[in-house]
Parts: structure tokens; sequence; C-alpha cells
């Protein structure tokens, strides 16, 4: 055989393999999502969004209260979120700028936050508000000036609606200020310099100027960070918790779809976990649906 | 008045900025204050023992530290090869037509929540396993496939990007002179984008380690080392995922909390290191 016959050859076998590997990682893909189209579709009915949870057997048993908890928890964390998001990320770009040390630690903080373990953020949360027993509590909260400053009196002792908030929120920020900072720098300097002649201050300049100019970039990061809080589990185990009931008090436990599933899905009961992928259906649809729209709008971005 | 709002603008959203760093920095002090009386009772010691028994006040986390490597190892020794077969193939071999549908639902399950990865592996993996190998098809080997699987997009889509950012030039030259694509591939594209693909590696080990839901389902959360690899074992993650909502007393509470600690401190080390030696920002 000679060279170029060998050169060739492995050249075969290297376009093989990597096809087929692909073709495996792309089959286990589908094969989770066939899994959770077929287990969803079979799921669903109306009585999921009529009802609230019930033990198992009964027939009049949903996802109500998971559905609404699950939207309230979303939502008020994105309004608390997206604004603080887009104020620091307006930090960032107009007065930190590339340069700036304080502004670029801040940006690999974020970063590492963005990959950090969200477990870790809801354990955060629920030393620092529900926790009672907490080292922090006993030496700090309950006896100095800190106390008056701190979550703790009004929410401490017990699982809370507001708990997984602050915790999603936490997660939530890096991800759009980090957006909210890459959109506004593509914004053109001739902009800016176009409305300070026209004698607008700075604060006017970045919120009527320089964020309208990047909004569809930075809603696109919107998205992404709604879209990546709506599927988080794990900080909610501990805070916001769950409840079988529908309840929308934000200082009480709250049902979330995710931790509805988790627990319906380790039930040894079929229905209960029937329940369980039509709430891992409705989830990933949503989620999915988020992160398109986050597509086509920097698509449509892009075509201009 | 302008001057006013303008200088109120600027120290709101600096502070608003800090407090990103104020959250990272109270994360690592509050679990610090709150491990400390096991940092205390245990010392260095909890790091090296292996018994965890809660009934007897003792706790060791080198089950769940074991647990916690032998998961993400084996996770990343599977999905490696395939993640950079899946970006060679989006990035290279591909037809047009294919590159663009195949690589947008790629990335589209990299955003499918883990719980449901989880779920997948619970439900339809551990019974295969369990026919395969007998025993409860809950552990170790479990584990690692279903967090492969789960990793597996992220890690090809970064790998793929870094990958794309081979000028065509370059890869047109050695086409020229008569290179097969796998050469183009092994001297010219690897090599050109080999700090973006270690970069993408070695963050996605680093979310790996720290992933809960899709391992809680499949682990088992047995504080012993695994002497097969399809023993029910542990991980950090897992064990706080389980244990931390029943803790009732102190120590066993603390005990947790330095597990959550130890956790966050290997895993921010492990995406530190990602991002300052091998993902520099700005180069998209």
């Amino acid at each position: 055989m000679t060279h170029t016959e060998k050169r060739i050859l492995v050249n075969k076998l290297v376009m093989i393999l990597s096809s087929l590997s692909a073709a495996v990682g792309i089959a286990f893909l589908l094969w989770i999502l066939s899994v959770l189209v077929i287990n969803g579709i079979d799921a669903i009915n109306w009585n999921i969004f009529i009802y609230e949870g019930a033990p198992p057997g009964y027939e009049e048993s949903g996802l109500k209260h998971a559905l609404i908890g699950q939207l309230i928890l979303i939502g008020v964390s994105t309004l608390i979120g997206v604004p603080l998001g887009i104020l620091a990320g307006a930090y960032l770009s107009e007065y930190g700028g590339l340069k700036s040390k304080l502004a670029n630690v801040i940006r690999d903080i974020s970063d590492i936050m963005m990959s950090a373990p969200s477990i870790v953020i809801g354990v955060f949360v629920y030393a620092m508000i529900i926790n009672r027993d907490s080292f922090l509590y006993d030496n700090w909260f309950s006896q100095n000036i800190w106390s008056g400053l701190s979550f703790s009196p009004a929410l401490a002792g017990s699982f809370s609606g507001w708990a997984g908030i602050i915790a999603l929120t936490i997660i939530m920020v890096p991800i759009i200020l980090r957006t909210t900072d890459d959109m506004l720098q593509l914004v053109p300097t001739t902009l800016r310099e176009a409305a300070f002649a026209l004698g607008a201050p700075k604060y006017k300049v970045i919120l009527q100027v320089v964020i309208r100019g990047a909004k569809t970039g930075i809603l696109t990061g919107v998205l992404l960070g709604v879209a990546r809080v709506s599927g988080e589990t794990a900080p909610l185990l501990f805070t916001s918790f769950n409840d079988n009931f529908l309840n929308t008090d934000l200082s009480e436990p709250i049902a979330s779809l995710t931790v509805t599933m988790f627990n319906y899905a380790t039930s040894p009961y079929e229905d209960w976990q029937k329940l369980g992928w039509a709430a891992a259906f409705i989830l990933s649809m949503f989620i999915l649906g988020l992160n398109i729209l986050g597509r086509l709008l920097l698509h449509t971005r892009k075509k201009k | 008045m302008n001057k006013f709002l303008d200088k109120f603008f600027h120290l709101s959203t600096l502070s608003i900025a800090l407090l990103t760093l104020l959250v990272t920095g109270a994360i690592f002090g509050v679990l610090y204050l709150e491990a400390k009386p096991a940092m205390d009772a245990f010392g260095f010691d909890f790091l090296v023992s292996s018994k965890w028994a809660p009934n007897l006040e003792k706790f060791g986390a080198f089950p769940a530290i074991v647990g916690s490597i032998l998961s993400t190892a084996l996770a990343m020794f599977l999905a490696i090869p395939l993640a950079i077969g899946v970006a060679i193939f989006l990035s290279e071999i591909a037809p047009a037509k294919l590159k663009s549908p195949v690589g947008v639902s790629i990335e589209l399950l990299a955003a499918i929540p883990s719980v449901i990865y989880g779920m997948w592996g619970l439900f339809y993996f551990v019974p295969i396993i369990r026919d395969l190998f007998g025993g409860l098809g809950i552990g170790l080997l479990t584990a690692g496939i279903v967090l492969a699987i789960m990793i597996l997009p992220f890690m090809a889509a970064v790998t793929r990007d870094a990958m794309n950012t081979t000028p065509d030039i370059l890869k047109e030259s050695a086409y020229a002179l008569g290179g097969t694509k796998w050469d183009v591939i092994k001297d010219v594209v690897i090599p050109y984008a080999k700090a973006g693909i270690i970069g993408a590696t070695i963050l996605a080990l680093g979310r790996a380690i720290g992933e809960t839901m899709a391992v809680t389902f499949v682990m088992g959360n047995v504080h012993k080392i695994p002497l097969l690899i399809t023993d029910p074992a542990t991980s950090i993650p897992v064990a706080l995922a389980n244990e931390f909502a029943e803790a009732d007393d102190g120590l066993y509470f603390s005990s947790l909390f330095y597990l959550a600690l130890v956790l966050f401190v290997i895993s921010f080390a492990i995406i530190a290191f990602a991002k300052f030696a091998f993902l520099k920002r700005g180069r998209q």
C-alpha cells in the first residue's frame, strides 16, 4: 500500500467514525425527545389544567397548582432579575468599558456564576433566608444591627416562594448582564455622540438611545435567561419547596413544575408518574419555544 | 438636575453591578460560616473519611467526593469522543443542507432542563442497565452515562463553535497542497482551535461536576465507595438534593454545608481555569 492510499484509507475511516459518533449522539437525543413527546402527549388532557394535586388513584388530579406556581416564580424573578441585569450590563458597557478593571472582574465572575452549580445557590439562599437555626442567624441577624437588613425575621423557619424567587434571580442576573453588556457594545459610538451633541445627559443617552438601539439583542438575552431559569429544579428544592395545592402566597411554600415533576417521577404510583411526564412535556415546550423565539429575533436582527 | 440624575444613575447601576460580586462573595462566606461547626468537629478528616452516619453524628465526605469524581470522569470519557465526533461532523463533514438543522437541534437539546434527562434515565435507561448487568440498574455506570448524554449537546456545540473559528483560507491552503479531509482536520483545524476545544471540554467538566438533577434520579445516594461500576453510589450534589431538606441536627446540617462549600470551590476553580487558561473573552 502506498503512502497516498494509506492516507486515503485513514481519511475514510475517520470520516466514518466521526459520522458514526454524530449518529450515535443524535440517536440518543432523538430517543429522549421522542420519549418526552410520546409520554407527554399521552398524559396531557384537560384535567391537568383544571385540577390541583390529589392523592394517587384519584381521577381528578392535575397540575394547575404547579403550572400557576411555576408562572409566578418565573414571572416575579423575571420582573426582578431583568431590570437588575440590564442596568448592571449598562454599567459595564457604558461606564466601565472594556479597559476598566472592575468591569472586567464583574464580567469574569458573572461568566463563572453562569456555569456554577445551581444547587449551591439553593443551599446559599436556604442559609440566608430560611434557616432559623443557622450559625448566621444566631450570630448576626438576631443580635446586631444587621437584623434590620435581613429577610430572616419575616421569612425564617419556612420554605417560601420568595426564597425560590431569590435563588432564580441570582441565577438569571449574570446571563442578562452579560448579554446586555455585549449587545450594548455593538451599538455604534456615533449614535451616542449624536445624542450627546444634542445636549442629552448621559443617563438619557443610555436609557433612550443605547439600550433602545440594542433592544432586540437584549430581548434575546432576556428570553434565554428566562428559559434557563425555567428549567431549574435544584435551587428550588430547599427554597420554594413544593405544595400539592394551589398557593399564591409567596411567603409560603409554592409548587413548581420542576419540583413537582421530580417528586411525581420518583413516586411509585403510575398516575403520578404520568403527571410527571405531562409536566416535563409542557415545560420543555415552553423552554424550546423561548429558545426558538430568541433565535428568530437574533436572525431578523442580523438580516437588517 | 440632570447632573444629579446622571450621578444617581451612574451610582445605582454601579451598585447593582457590584451586587453580583457581593452575592458571589456572600456564597463563599455564608457556606464557610455554616460549614464551620463541621470543620471544627472533623477538620481535614471530613474530606478523607468514608463514614457517613447521621445517627452517630459521624460525617465523612470521601464517598461523595469519589462518587462525584468517578461519575464525572466516566461521563467525560464517554462524552469527549462523541462530542468531538459530532463537532467534526458539523463543522467539516456535513453537507450544507444538514449543517444548520442538525446544529440548531443540538443547541436546542442543550436547553432542555437536566431534570428531564434524569427522568428519561430513570424510566428508560435504568431497566436496560439492570437487564445487562443485573443489580438495581441504579448506580455509578447509569449516572455516568446519563450525565454524558446530558452534557453532550453543550460540549458538541461549543467545540463546533471553536472549530468554526478556523479561517477558511487556512483550510483551503491545506486542501490545495493535496491534504485529505482528515489531514486538514488534524493538522489545521484542531491545532488552530485547540485552546477553544480544551476550554469547552473543561467548561463542560465544570458543569457536569455540579449537575444535580440528571444524576439524582439514577445514582442511588449510598455513602459507600463503589467497588463495582454498577454499584449504587453518591456524589456531592446528589447527597445535597436527597438529604438537605430532611437534615435535622446541627452537625448534620453543617456537614451538608461543608459538602456544598467543597462543591462550589471545586467547580468555581474548574470553570475559572477553563476561562482564564483557554477561553479568552471577546473572541467570538
